[in-house]
């Protein structure tokens, strides 16, 4: 009798239907959320793997001939050495000169693409990246103050880090305050940050009107985005200031797949939608402002990595978050290998790069998509 | 008599322009309460209210004589769900994991296979599993807005706030929407309180009616002593017919008061 009521009534008796679940069996729905869920583990893992193939590959490339297999092996006996043997002029090569960059680019592109995930997240906006809310106005300021007035926070070889740091979060915590006081909507937050963005530009070019060459020289640099200032020092500082912030965001996954319904569905399921907003807004300048302090801008990786990721595994944040991290060093780390290789030995900037390669592989996505709603 | 849910002298102003004025009022478990009104009475404003989406300046909110005002907001997800109108999507989500984001009150950050199975639960119980890898942007109104009943109900609290459930429905769909929720009040025993533009759908539906005018309550009872003519005159500022249907008042209005003008 429970057999027929589960073969025959599914989708209409109540009762049968948890008999149908407690025998295990399940509908052509259930299977196909189940298939769904497979995919976007798969693919977050395989693109885990994909960098992973990467950083092999791009190790090889220059002037000193190394295969793949030593790239790996080269970078293994740094912490096996008892395992993994190489020549030391390719350890050194690859580990003091070829991994670093790698490693770096890997970082900021990780950073970037987690960084625009969440901001468009609390901002509900396609359009947000880790720049909206005026981290590079503030950073292109500081060291614009920095080469023209000679004005440093910090001294030594920090000089000019220091100065786009500290200028960059403190522009950004300047829009968070105002968002804070007169109500962390969205739109204040967005708008905010675009105003404070033109201001900060307007007076960076003022800078830039009274500076001799060679300062202007120093700021337009700055301003290409570049992976050439990472080292294994700063890295080893971004590491630590990623070990903070990527848990803090993590954690925070179900809060953003609510809050992209908006705040009054937000509030009501739990979720206080302006605090969110705040922390989450804190954490990525924080993360930013030290990957650009060192980098300069690289803004497109962080506006499209989320929308690719998004195309693939959907709106759940878990997933989203890491994967845009990946996709992000992904598409940086290969725009760099291509900065560094096309016209070798002169090297493109990492930013400019980026945009060279990474627009057109969107824009191919964008348009291959078969949804109305492109980021689907 | 049991008491479900009791606001006591709820007051909340905007910007110093008042929008609520000391309203009271209790309802009993297992009920379906509509707040019936002209626009701007303050239905949904009562209704955010209650679900702290707004804060009111003065008064309290109780549940089993549990101070709602005094709880965390994750706490106050257990105990009371809310529909909105409308909800719009930026970035396309399925159906699935819309419903399952009302779990969030109960689940920690990996979730487990009972939550899942309860949106399954709850998706055959409205009768569109068939949607539930859907995108939710895509479905139409009255698909939108089971949904987001759907969301309401794995949040698995006993009172159900509802912001005009049935606006921008055609009739079918109105009926439909308000039928699902009558059988998930008799049935889960919820409270639902909502807020209804369409009288006739109220006094269909309802147990129980609060007309407001002004931020005010000015009647509140079954439909047949809250529906009459008397009271739409005095509320509605319209002349109408109301007729006695299967024990519902009906009504049918004529045409506009305008009093003070010549």
């Amino acid at each position: 009798m429970i057999g027929y009521k589960t073969v025959f009534f599914r989708g209409k008796n109540g009762n049968g239907q948890s008999k149908a679940r407690r025998a295990g069996k399940k509908s052509g729905m259930e299977l196909a959320h189940d298939k769904f869920k497979f995919v976007r583990l798969f693919f977050v893992l395989a693109i885990l793997a994909v960098l992973i193939l990467l950083t092999g590959i791009i190790i090889t490339l220059g002037p000193l001939n190394i295969s793949v297999p030593d790239a790996y092996s080269a970078l293994l006996a740094r912490f096996w050495p008892e395992y993994f043997q190489v020549e030391t002029l390719t350890s050194r090569v690859v580990w003091n000169i070829r991994f670093p960059r790698i490693v770096g680019g890997m970082m900021a592109g990780f950073g970037l693409g987690i960084c625009g995930c969440v901001m468009q997240a609390v901002l509900k906006n396609p359009l947000a990246s880790p720049f909206t809310l005026g981290i590079t106005a503030g950073a292109q300021f500081g060291i614009s103050i920095a080469a023209v007035a000679g004005f440093t926070l910090l001294g030594g070889p920090y000089f000019i880090v220091g100065n786009a740091f500290v200028f960059a979060l403190l522009c950004s915590l300047f829009i968070i305050a105002l968002a804070a006081i007169k109500g962390a909507t969205s739109e204040n937050l967005v708008l905010a940050g675009i105003a404070v963005n033109y201001f900060f530009t307007a007076i960076s070019q003022l800078l830039k009107y009274f500076a001799s060459d060679e300062q202007l020289r120093l700021m337009t640099n700055w301003g290409m985005g570049d992976l050439a200032a990472f080292s294994w020092a700063n890295s080893r500082l971004l590491l630590v200031i990623f070990l903070i912030c990527f848990p803090l965001l993590m954690s925070k996954s179900w809060d953003l797949n609510i809050m992209t319904a908006g705040d009054e569905a937000a509030k009501s399921i739990g979720v206080d939608a302006e605090k969110t907003r705040i922390f989450i807004m804190v954490i990525t300048s924080l993360l930013v402002a030290t990957i650009v302090c060192f980098m300069g801008t690289i803004a497109f990786v962080g506006l499209v990595a989320p929308h690719m990721a998004r195309m693939v595994i959907g709106g759940d944040h878990r997933f989203l978050i890491p994967a845009s991290g990946v996709l992000g060093a992904l598409v940086l780390i290969s725009a760099d290998a291509v900065g560094m290789n096309l016209i070798a030995p002169t090297i493109i900037p990492t930013g400019i790069m980026t945009s060279i390669v990474g627009v057109p592989f969107f824009m191919y996505l964008m348009m291959k998509g078969k949804r109305k709603e492109f980021w689907t | 008599m049991m008491i479900k849910l009791q606001a006591k002298d709820i007051t909340f102003s905007y910007n110093s322009h008042p929008i609520l004025d000391n309203v009271d009022f209790e309802i009993a478990p297992a009920r379906l309460v509509t707040i019936v009104g002209p626009n701007g009475s303050g239905k949904s404003t009562l209704i955010k209210c209650i679900d702290r989406i707004v804060s009111p300046q003065k008064g309290s909110i109780l549940i089993d004589r549990k101070d709602v005002t005094q709880m965390s907001r994750r706490d106050v997800a257990r105990y009371l769900s809310y529909v909105p109108q409308s909800s719009v999507r930026v970035f396309p989500t399925n159906v699935f994991d819309t419903i399952l984001m009302g779990r969030r009150p109960h689940i920690g950050w990996l979730g487990s296979d009972d939550d899942e199975a309860k949106v399954w639960d709850v998706l055959r119980l409205l009768n569109i599993e068939r949607l539930a890898m859907s995108n939710f942007n895509e479905l139409s109104g009255g698909q939108q807005q089971k949904v987001l009943i759907a969301r309401a109900l794995v949040q698995e609290a006993e009172v159900m706030l509802l912001d005009e459930p049935t606006s921008n429905l055609d009739i079918w769909h109105q009926l439909d929407v308000m039928n699902i929720i009558r059988d998930v009040v008799r049935k889960r025993e919820i409270t639902a309180l909502m807020a209804l533009h369409d009288l006739n759908l109220a006094s269909t539906f309802s147990d129980r009616i609060i007309m407001m005018k002004k931020g005010k309550i000015v009647a509140a009872g079954d439909p047949t002593s809250v529906i009459t003519a008397e009271n739409i005159a005095s509320v509605y500022r319209v002349q109408a017919a109301v007729r006695i249907m299967s024990d519902r008042p009906m009504i049918m209005p004529l045409q506009q008061i305008r009093e003070g003008r010549a």
